[in-house]
Formats: C-alpha cells, structure tokens, sequence
C-alpha cells in the first residue's frame, strides 16, 4: 500500500476543505472497500479524511413526512430501524441482501453509495480498464461478462454497480444531501450515479471535495408495500446477477402507484420508468407485468457471458411484482 | 533489537507503550522534528485502543497498518487470523465496542478510543464463552484456522439477534428465531475450507438457547 497521510475530520467543512486543498485526498467511511482497493493498488491516495466520526449518524422522521438517514449510518443500524423495515421494506430488504455481518456493521450510508465496480478486471491492476486508466480499454468486452450490464452500457465500459441499497433507494426517489465548498445541494439518487458513456473513470456526478451528509427519503406511502428481490450465484454474501427493487399500490384490480428499480444489470441503479408508465392505471395482471418488463428490456443489449440475464431479470420483475399483486 | 530500542517498549507510566524504533531514530537525529512533520511525511500516528480490557497507548503506527496488522504483529495476539485479506472469509472476526467487523479491511487508526474483543478475550479467565463451549461440545472445526473468527463473530451474531436485528430470511423481525436457516444466513461471513458448517450451525443452535444467554 502506497503510504499516505490519515486525518480525523473534525467537522463537515473542515473535511471539504481538506479535499479541496488536495486533489489526491479521499474521504474516508466503512474502509470495506477503499482499503481493499489500496491494498490493491486500484486506489492510491496520498491523504485519507476519516469522516466515521462526523455527528451524521441518525435516523429522522421529519415533519413533513420524510425520512433523513445520517450518512454514517451503518447498513446493519439502517436495515434494522423500525422506519425502515415498515414504511420501506424494500430497503430494508435490499440492506441485508447486500454483504455479510461483518460489512453491513463497517459499511456506512454513504459508503454504500461510493462503492465501486466488482469488475474483475477494474480490480485487477494488470489488465487495461477504462475505468480504472482512461482510454486503456475495456477487458471485459469479450471477455468474462456474467456479472456485466445488459443495460445503458458503452463500447468503453460494461460494469455495473454492485449496491443493493441504492438500487432500492432508486426506486423510492430517495435525493443525496452533499455539502461542498460552495454550500449544500440535493442530488436525485437516479441522477447520483452515471452511465460510463465515455467517461466510465466517473462513477458519480459528485465533484472532489463534495461531502455525503445524508440520504432523504420521501414520504412515498406506496413504499409501505414492496419488496427487493435478489438472483445470485449463491444464497448468501454474493452480488446480484440480477435483482429487482418493486414497490406497488393496488386498488379494485387496478394499479394505482407503482416503482420499480433494477440492480446489477447497469452502471447505475436502473430506475425502470417504461415499466412503470405502462403499469400505472392498467390491470395488476401477469399479461400486464410482462408486456412491462419486456417493454423496459427492449432497450437490453447482452454480452455472450450474460444474455441469460435479459430472462432472468424479466422473470424476477414479473415474480416481485405478482408477488405484490397477490400479496395486495 | 538493542538495549535501547528494548528500553522504549517498557513505560512505566502506561500499561503498555510500544515505540516505533524507526520513528525514534528520526526524531533523536533532530530534524526533522516535530511530530507534526513526522506524521505528515511518514503517515504515523498515536493510537489508543483497549484490547481484551488492557489499554494500550501505541505511536508511531504506520497509517497503512490494518487492525488487525497491528493486533497480530504488534500487540502479538495471533489468534485472530488473516485469510483472504478482503474482507470476504471473516477469519479475522473481532468485536469492536461489541459489533463483529472484518478486521483486515479496517485502518488501525480508525479505532482510537475504541474497545476490541479479540478471541484472546471472549472467555472470563478459565471459564469459556458459551459459543467457544459450544464449538468444543459439537466439534465445531476440524483445522482450526477459520476457528477463532467464526466464534467471535457467532458472539456478535447471538447479540445483533437478541437486539432483534433481522436478517434477510427473516420473517417477523419482531420476533428473531435463530433457525438453521437464520444462522447459516447470518454468518454467511465466515468461510470453513474444511466443511464444518453443520457442526458449525449445531454449535451455535446450542449456544443461541437461553441456558447459554449471557
């Protein structure tokens, strides 16, 4: 591990203003994936900013309904909180589909959202990786795809991001409270992480020295109703082949709110808003889930190591979502 | 090591000092020589943890050292293991201020102040912890090497369950069954090379039960 610098940050601004003072700084949560990457090699700051003790560590019921989790909430603390598990299941569900034990009680809220491709390839630092050194090239394009993206990938990147949390927080239209130099400012969790594009280096639309303060949830009473469900090689402690975050308000046969959120099929959380259009005001039925799911899969491009996964998250969405239905 | 360098690592003003003999030499030479500069330049610092309830005052820690780097190598308890080294075998489970976390993907210095369990500590002198009573009664390892990890984090496990934490095949997280099911799930983090898992479960089954509640 190249050596550098540890630092406590003593308040928020003060931890902005270390970043911006060195553009070689990072901040610092859970570690459970920085410091497997320095070790690595994959990250080689000269500065870490550990930001575990700044106060962001609670969970809010605000007046107008909201629900404000302190980015240093731990997975583990966050997915057990009584809010959660009632008024977003799906989180909650998502929280511990994700990881194990041990990292849920390291990772932080923030943290889960910095977290960055499993690819095989960014990991490893002896094989080109556009992501991990621009315009290096892609190893993965015709190499191992099964766990790469079907969805919104480039010709310069096929990763996908690994969270669980953020595929669920996707769906509930959940907004990132980020403090930087110049103040504050709220950033759509759909519009928090980037498809690669041809700037696949940039996960996020955060600039260097912006700080996670907190993730807000909206009030979102269809929320009350909805699941995350999880496809992977193993039933424990693996990342998504595919998963499928759904929330859904049935009403006298007709569905009257839907959300629906995908995950580990892009380079972002895939909020599946062609789904959701044909569903609001039809029927709850099998036909209608799968006209859905094929309506948002028409845009599907697979690699040969992962055309299996076009059925498999079709199949996962149509059985989340009659789950729901059948459930109602 | 020399007699001085021997001198340094007793103190009798604190339980137990070490001193980094290579940061000494620097700061003896003269300049550079504030600590300042020192940690800037060489990413050292002071770290004080409470490990097995014995506090430990520690500078001149290498800010790359991992926690459990510095409990193995520098505070000479090795029962913690080091597997995979990514946080993916759990071998080197330890309770930090009672939460079960990987201790290889976790900077030393991010623990000043806090109180770490390691499995030196699980027992009250020559009385086992009731999860370590449990492994010896259903033979709940066969090399050993994943052993110590498992049991700590079955520690962490049983209280995050008693806590009435869910899991993600639990069904009513107002009442935590600890089930097969539960807690194969639950400590999905540790890895057995060898195989123990049904001993494994067995073993903990048996210390979930309230007899064995502490």
């Amino acid at each position: 591990m190249k050596p550098f610098v540890y630092e406590r940050a003593r308040d928020a601004a003060q931890a902005v203003a270390a970043l911006v003072a060195d553009p070689d700084a990072v901040f610092l949560g859970g570690g459970t994936n920085l410091v497997d990457h320095m070790r690595l090699g994959v990250a080689s700051p000269d500065r870490v900013v550990d930001v575990t003790r700044l106060p962001f560590d609670r969970i809010e019921q605000l007046a107008d309904g909201r629900v404000c989790i302190g980015a240093n909430v731990r997975n583990s603390e966050l997915a057990a909180h009584r809010l959660i598990r009632t008024r977003y299941p799906m989180l909650s569900q998502a929280l511990l589909a994700g990881a194990s034990g041990q990292l849920r009680n390291m990772a932080t809220t923030a943290g889960n959202l910095m977290q960055r491709t499993r690819c095989v390839y960014f990991q490893n630092v002896t094989t080109p990786c556009n992501k991990r050194q621009p315009g290096s090239g892609c190893s993965a394009i015709g190499g191992y795809t099964r766990y790469h993206a079907i969805l919104g990938a480039s010709e310069h990147c096929i990763a996908v991001h690994p969270s669980d949390m953020a595929v669920a927080m996707s769906a509930l239209d959940a907004r990132v409270v980020v403090l930087g130099p110049s103040g504050e400012r709220r950033i759509p969790l759909v519009d928090f992480h980037r498809l690669p594009g041809d700037e696949p280096e940039r996960d996020t639309v955060l600039r260097h020295g912006e700080l996670i303060t907190a993730v807000e949830l909206p009030a979102l009473p269809v929320a009350a109703h909805s699941l995350y469900r999880k496809v992977r090689d193993r039933r424990s402690f693996a990342f998504a082949l595919v998963s499928v975050a759904a929330a859904l308000d049935v009403r006298g046969g007709t569905i009257a709110d839907v959300r629906i959120a995908f995950g580990g099929v892009a380079h972002k959380p895939w909020r599946a808003t062609r789904a959701e259009e044909i569903l609001r005001g039809t029927d709850a039925t099998p036909e209608q889930f799968e006209r859905a799911a094929d309506t948002e899969l028409a845009a599907a491009r697979s690699q040969p190591g992962n055309a299996f996964k076009v059925k498999m998250l079709r199949n996962t969405l149509v059985a989340a979502l009659q789950e729901l239905a059948g459930a109602a | 090591m020399t007699a001085s360098h021997f001198a340094l690592l007793v103190d009798a003003n604190v339980d137990v000092q070490y001193r980094c003999p290579v940061y000494k030499r620097f700061t003896a030479a003269g300049a550079p020589s504030s600590l300042e500069r020192m940690a800037e330049l060489y990413g050292m610092d002071s770290l004080h943890v409470v490990v097995n309830g014995a506090r430990y005052d520690l500078e001149g820690v290498d800010s790359r050292t991992t926690l459990l780097d510095l409990i193995r190598e520098r505070l000479h308890l090795t029962g913690s293991k080091k597997g995979c080294d990514h946080g993916q075998c759990g071998a080197c489970t330890v309770l930090v201020n009672g939460r079960r976390i990987n201790a290889c993907l976790s900077l030393a210095l991010t623990h000043d102040g806090d109180a770490i369990t390691t499995i030196e500590g699980l027992a009250g002198g020559d009385t086992l912890h009731p999860v370590e009573a449990a492994f010896l009664e259903h033979d709940g390892f066969q090399c050993g090497y994943c052993t110590p990890g498992q049991i700590c984090s079955a520690a962490g496990m049983l209280d995050e369950a008693r806590q009435g934490q869910p899991s993600y095949v639990t069904d009513d997280a107002d009442h935590v069954e600890l089930t097969d099911a539960e807690i194969r799930e639950r400590m999905s983090g540790n890895l057995c090379r060898c195989g123990a898992y049904v001993n494994i479960v067995a073993a903990i089954r048996d210390a979930a039960r309230p007899a064995h509640g502490s």
